[in-house]
């Protein structure tokens, strides 16, 4: 029979297309995500090559096929079978159905391992294939606030906080709690662990371990608008000690982020240096994620726990209860006139030569490096977000 | 209302600084424009052609000629959108370190905003229901389309869309908010400018056209068949048009939906997808991707049909596995939706939903796979000329089944959390939607326009496209696959690695290649119609083909057929070549054919004004467009003379003529 | 014929009696027109009816975001909505009638019907115009929070349609009173009873999953 011939030709390929697997990612061998210091990085990395080699297995074989195919019953070849009624056959399609199904059962299972053993929200199980882990030592907690356009990143234990800057020891399991002010941002540092969104008035967990100390980069991996391209965090590997270090030195640094200052570093700023703070104030990450910082603005906590008692529960009537104070534009077909304002399209920088970023959060220098006018639209009461606001 | 200024009131927010006069990209741009638009303005009075357009196309409502039509828009937009690439591949290989490039950020984010937009709406879109439209009725023997009105007034409500996409290049701007406009970045705190609302309106008048259209041809499938053509004896081609048009019915209702409550927050202030007040942006994600999944099958099913008719065509065999090539086809469709849910799995939806859906998405790759296959044992002991169209089908078998692996790849959730939003989904996607998508086509515009036009298109200015086009495919995307995994993520306008800009200037390069291709393709067009006499066809069947479309005259007649065809086989055509079936040379009847009408251009000229006076706060205009729409659509239900009669010796001569061509070549 | 006859190699067996390609003796339509526009509306309602789905799932994910506002139990008043509910149900019913005239040939019975029909529509959407002053006027605004903006939505969307239903049945008493018990008014009307029986489904649905769930929570 010739199929089966064909069969097993499929079968030799298969087998030579496991070989090749490796090869193709040489390219790019020299990077953060194909050869990282995080377990957890490492461990996506495997996947990433397992599966590969689990496809190749199928897609080696067909482009082959296409190439052999289309070559050899080409017009010219007279020689080629020609049998132009052949059109189906009962043990080619089990077999066409059938190797992609056998491929994706492997590869399902796999998935399904996986994505339960490398779930962001799972406690590790190990800090490295070598390392086993102990069972009772409690992880570094870190806060991580995704802001317009940097990273806050608060140590609660310790006390301080940072700007574009994380420092975390090596060896030791990390949990990251992850919100966001306004915009969705993936944090994602690629030789630590794969992204996780922040969001606002949402809550993400990331558990992840560093192996290796040295000097990595860490961005946003989520389009949030005109600053995301400079939305980077340096990623400090260090031991325990040199972590000790750093956690003295932003105790040394003078200003503590207190409420006032944390509303000014909210506003939109690009190209931010990293930044150290002393202290920080209390439940600041749980305020942010229930979107109450500013002082006098209800807790969503609060909020949704309203009208959820039974009858007679004696809440209060909210029928005539005012919104939230400083809430939101108004919708645009209740403006009038000059509320409308002008739109304009403004996609040439004021002033392309101004240098580099600024401390000072949401100084004018920071904007003006990629230009962020979003014109002034009037009844927009939050504030920071108009230039004018700031000025 | 009484106390405002008479500008604020006539204007809305329009004003001087609305237009970008101190840009100098979008100035040549739109001098670019004008030339170009009045010379075309001048050429067509010179030659009087505003009466013939008019007559004979914009109020068509033969589906041949709306057809044509919407591929016309497609290659325009094409031009648009692709002018978007090159100026971002451009920029990604200025921009590292201390150059920022030449775009900055607020350019650069409408720029790819636009792309993606452009690409998927208003190029993809039009091509593939182009093809349907011209094809489909062709091939299952009908004389038009269910609703000919509505296709019409589908096909304007797409310009409409697409004028006011274009429109956004000169007065005011365009959304910065991604492909899919997302929220918290388009929400009226964060965009208070016009370029979401220019979206907005553009995709819900557009979206309606499509929407209508899926109806219109689902309807055409099922009802209008030839005598004798049972569903498993309809070309492939039609029962993938049929799959993707049930999709475009379940599922642009949803994005409907969604834009519409994101206009509701912008327009009345509502707090759907707000960051306070209980509103929740993740639903607005979980809305556009429930219809964003299925979108790229609706897409990519009626191009593996062209694929499928040109092998079996150009291989000379029956399609391999037919049966089985329509139920991968419907499974495919109801499996797009349940896959949504992978565009995020970094949401952190817990391991076993991301499971779930990760699986659901590796299961879609099985009846791929199956189709791939039959193809492949379709070449298999065939004779296969490798004509254009064919070759096509090659570099598309070789492309698509490696952007196929990456994407299950990416279907992998702990796999996908390293890759997500990176350069590498990029790379996959246009992997899929170039290779795909776009290769076939292109293909399918190869294959039938000697139907539609009566000659074959230029062999050699074909090569250039083909091979500008394949070439440039894979110098563009495979360094940015190799960024992808050393770390780049998307959407980006600056890099601080220098060990990444080798690759974009490649990929740069690449980008060029690819002008080269579509600049062969304006060529081939161009060289085609000047040689035409050299091209001609006047047998109707070039390619020795195998569907209903080639039994009749290149390019058909209007009532396409004289007498409706019986359908005995799969492949009606072949089946009635081989039993020598004799077609009839006498005993017309006259033809009852719907009549034209100027309505969908009027109606979409209409909901044009609407979206643009709501874009820019000019609420008299809206109101008076809105009052328009609806009084001529109930005005034109007064209209019950819709039809007419192309009498039986208008048939006789068209029919006659044909036969002596037949007789000359034969 | 053409001149490019197929190559075939394989023997085809030939048919007993020679079939016929085409239909010679041309009856025109082999398919009702107007059977086609009844799947083409069919699939439209369905195509609508996935919008109003699309809104019931955001109302439910949306259902209790009162941001500190209004409850459902605070400002929802079930005997109102219950009657405007009967309304809508009780113009079905009189729909219903007004497609029994239409097959027995009687135009006036039609148009009487009809009429009923709207004018029990416009109750309906003026007891709904009511609800929403009241709300608003109390400060249950759609902008108060994502619960009043999903609610009002869903509802002010159906209510939409029926003024829209209203609008077309309008426009089908002029269209009677013209042409009669025309074919083409027929179909229309056919097209508009499964409209307005839709809408009533999408009602019953409102009716349940918003009010008297909202009330039970």
């Amino acid at each position: 029979m010739r199929e089966d011939k064909l069969i097993s030709r499929l079968r030799h390929l298969a087998g030579r297309a496991l070989a090749m697997a490796p090869l193709l990612l040489l390219g790019a061998c020299q990077s953060e995500l194909l050869d990282p210091a995080g377990d957890i990085a490492l461990q996506q990395r495997d996947i990433i090559y397992i599966s590969t080699a689990l496809m190749l297995l199928i897609i080696v074989p067909v482009m082959a096929l296409t190439v052999i195919f289309a070559w050899h019953y080409r017009a010219k070849n007279a020689q080629a079978t020609y049998d132009p009624d052949f059109d189906h056959s009962t043990s080619l399609e089990l077999v066409i159905w059938a190797a992609p199904l056998l491929i994706i059962i492997c590869l399902g299972a796999l998935t399904w391992w996986s994505t339960h053993l490398l779930d962001p929200f799972r406690p590790l199980n190990r800090i490295s294939a070598s390392k086993p882990i102990d069972p009772k030592a409690k992880p570094l907690v870190v806060q991580v606030v995704s802001l317009d356009w940097k990273w806050l990143f608060i140590y609660p234990e310790q006390g301080v906080a940072s700007v574009n800057q994380l420092a975390l020891p090596v060896d030791r399991p990390v949990r990251f709690e992850l919100t966001s002010t306004n915009m969705m941002n993936t944090f994602y540092a690629p030789t630590l662990a794969g992204m996780i969104y922040t969001m606002p008035g949402m809550r993400s967990t990331l558990h992840a371990v560093l192996n290796k100390p040295g000097h990595y980069r860490g961005m946003s991996g989520n389009y949030s608008g005109a600053g995301f391209s400079y939305m980077n965090f340096t990623l400090d590997g260090v031991d325990q000690r040199g972590f000790d270090a750093w956690v003295a030195r932003a105790k040394g640094s003078g200003a503590p982020l207190d409420t006032a200052r944390f509303l000014e570093l909210e506003k939109p700023s690009e190209k931010v240096p990293p930044m150290l703070f002393s202290g920080v104030a209390p439940g600041l990450f749980d305020r942010v994620y229930n979107r109450c910082v500013k002082p006098g603005t209800p807790c969503m906590s609060e909020m949704m726990h309203h009208g959820q008692g039974g009858p007679g529960s004696g809440m209060p009537s909210t029928r005539n209860a005012p919104p939230p104070s400083g809430g939101k534009p108004e919708g645009a077909i209740f403006k009038e006139g000059e509320e409308k304002g002008t739109a304009p399209n403004v996609t040439k920088p004021r002033n392309p030569n101004d240098a580099t970023g600024s401390t000072a959060p949401h100084s004018h220098k920071n904007e003006s490096m990629s230009f962020n006018l979003v014109p002034a639209a009037p009844g927009l009461l939050r504030s920071g977000v108009s230039r004018e606001a700031a000025a | 209302m009484f106390n405002e200024p008479l500008a604020k009131i006539i204007f809305g927010r329009l004003g001087w600084e609305s237009f970008p006069i101190h840009e100098p990209i979008l100035l040549v741009t739109f001098a670019g424009v004008v030339v170009l638009g009045t010379a075309i303005l001048v050429l067509v009075t010179k030659y009087r052609l505003w009466g013939y357009l008019w007559t004979e196309w914009f109020t068509s409502v033969d589906h041949k000629k709306i057809g044509i039509m919407y591929i016309i828009l497609g290659v325009i937009m094409l031009l648009r959108g692709f002018a978007d690439a090159l100026m971002m591949r451009s920029q990604q290989a200025l921009a590292f370190g201390a150059n920022e490039g030449y775009l900055n950020a607020h350019h650069y984010d409408q720029v790819f905003t636009a792309h993606g937009t452009i690409m998927i709406f208003f190029v993809a879109i039009p091509l593939v229901v182009g093809l349907i439209n011209y094809v489909m009725p062709l091939q299952i023997g009908a004389r038009d389309v269910a609703f000919p009105f509505l296709n019409n007034l589908s096909f304007w409500l797409t310009v409409a869309g697409a004028l006011l996409v274009m429109v956004s290049l000169f007065v005011g701007e365009f959304s910065r908010a991604g492909w899919l406009n997302y929220v918290p970045v388009s929400n009226l705190q964060n965009s208070p400018d016009t370029g979401p609302d220019y979206y907005l309106w553009a995709l819900q008048i557009a979206g309606i056209g499509t929407t209508l259209s899926g109806i219109n041809m689902v309807v055409t499938i099922i009802k209008m068949r030839a005598p004798g053509m049972t569903m498993m004896k309809m070309p492939i081609f039609c029962w993938t048009a049929l799959c993707s048009n049930v999709l475009v019915v379940a599922i642009f209702p949803i994005l409907t939906a969604a834009f519409a409550m994101l206009m509701l927050d912008r327009y009345v202030g509502t707090d759907f997808f707000t960051n306070d007040l209980g509103g929740n942006p993740m639903m607005y994600w979980n809305l556009v991707w429930i219809w964003g999944h299925p979108e790229v099958y609706v897409l990519v099913l009626p191009v593996f049909g062209i694929y499928s008719e040109i092998t079996s065509t150009f291989t000379g065999k029956r399609l391999f596995g037919y049966s089985s090539m329509v139920y991968a086809t419907v499974v495919i469709a109801i499996l797009s939706f349940l896959v949504w849910l992978h565009h995020f799995f970094t949401m952190g939806s817990g391991a076993s939903v991301n499971s779930f859906f990760g699986i659901a998405t590796m299961v879609i790759s099985i009846p791929t796979g199956a189709k791939i296959f039959n193809w492949l044992f379709t070449m298999y002991r065939g004779r296969i000329r490798f004509e254009l169209p064919m070759m096509w089908v090659v570099a598309f078998m070789l492309t698509f089944t490696v952007g196929g692996m990456t994407g299950v790849l990416l279907a992998v959730p702990p796999a996908d959390f390293v890759l997500h939003n990176s350069l590498f989904l990029v790379a996959h996607f246009h992997n899929v939607i170039i290779g795909g998508v776009v290769f076939g086509l292109f293909a399918g515009i190869d294959y039938w326009s000697p139907k539609a036009f009566g000659f074959k298109l230029d062999p050699f200015w074909g090569k250039v496209h083909f091979w500008g086009w394949v070439i440039g495919y894979w110098v563009a995307w495979t360094p940015i696959y190799i960024v992808g995994l050393m770390g780049a993520t998307r959407r980006l306008r600056h890099f601080d690695d220098p060990a990444m800009q080798p690759f974009f200037i490649v990929a740069a390069i690449g980008a060029l290649i690819i002008a080269v291709g579509i600049a062969g393709f304006l060529i081939q067009i161009f060289v085609s119609i000047r040689n035409r006499e050299k091209l001609r066809d006047t047998t109707g069947d070039p390619w020795n083909a195998r569907t209903l479309e080639w039994s009749i005259a290149s390019p058909p007649p209007a009532y396409n057929f004289a007498h409706t065809p019986v359908i005995h086989d799969l492949d009606a055509w072949y089946d009635m070549k081989n039993r020598n079936a004799s077609r009839p040379t006498s005993g017309f009847s006259p033809i009852h054919m719907p009549r034209n009408t100027g309505m969908g251009v009027i109606l979409s000229g209409l909901a044009l004004a609407l979206g643009f006076a709501m874009v820019w706060y000019m609420w008299w205009l809206a109101v008076l467009s809105a009052v328009g729409l609806l009084v001529l659509s109930i005005a034109h239900t007064f209209n019950y003379n819709r039809d007419y009669f192309i009498p039986a010796d208008e048939v006789t001569r068209q029919e006659d003529a044909r036969t002596r061509l037949l007789a000359a070549g034969a | 014929m053409s001149n490019t006859a197929p190559e075939a190699s394989a023997p085809v067996a030939l048919d007993h009696e020679a079939p016929s390609f085409y239909v010679l003796d041309d009856h025109e339509h082999h398919h009702e027109p107007g059977s086609s526009t009844m799947l083409g509306f069919w699939i439209y309602l369905m195509s609508d009816a996935l919008i109003f789905a699309s809104l019931f799932a955001t109302y439910g994910v949306l259902s209790t975001a009162y941001a500190g506002g209004p409850t459902p139990r605070e400002i929802f008043e079930l005997p109102l909505v219950a009657v405007n509910t009967a309304i809508l149900l009780i113009s079905s019913i009189t729909y219903g009638f007004a497609m029994i005239a239409m097959q027995e040939g009687k135009l006036g019975g039609t148009r009487a019907w009809l009429a009923l029909t709207g004018l029990l529509g416009i109750a309906f959407v003026g007891v709904e115009l009511y609800e929403f002053s009241n709300l608003i006027a109390e400060g249950a605004t759609p902008q108060r929070s994502a619960f009043l903006s999903a609610f009002f939505t869903l509802v002010a969307t159906h209510g939409l349609h029926v003024t829209f239903g209203i609008i077309w049945l309008v426009v089908m008493l002029v269209q009677l009173g013209q042409r009669g018990l025309h074919p083409e008014n027929q179909r229309r009307l056919m097209c508009l009873s499964m409209f307005w029986h839709f809408l009533d489904v999408i009602w019953i649905g409102v009716f349940t999953f918003v009010y008297l769930l909202g009330m039970l929570r």
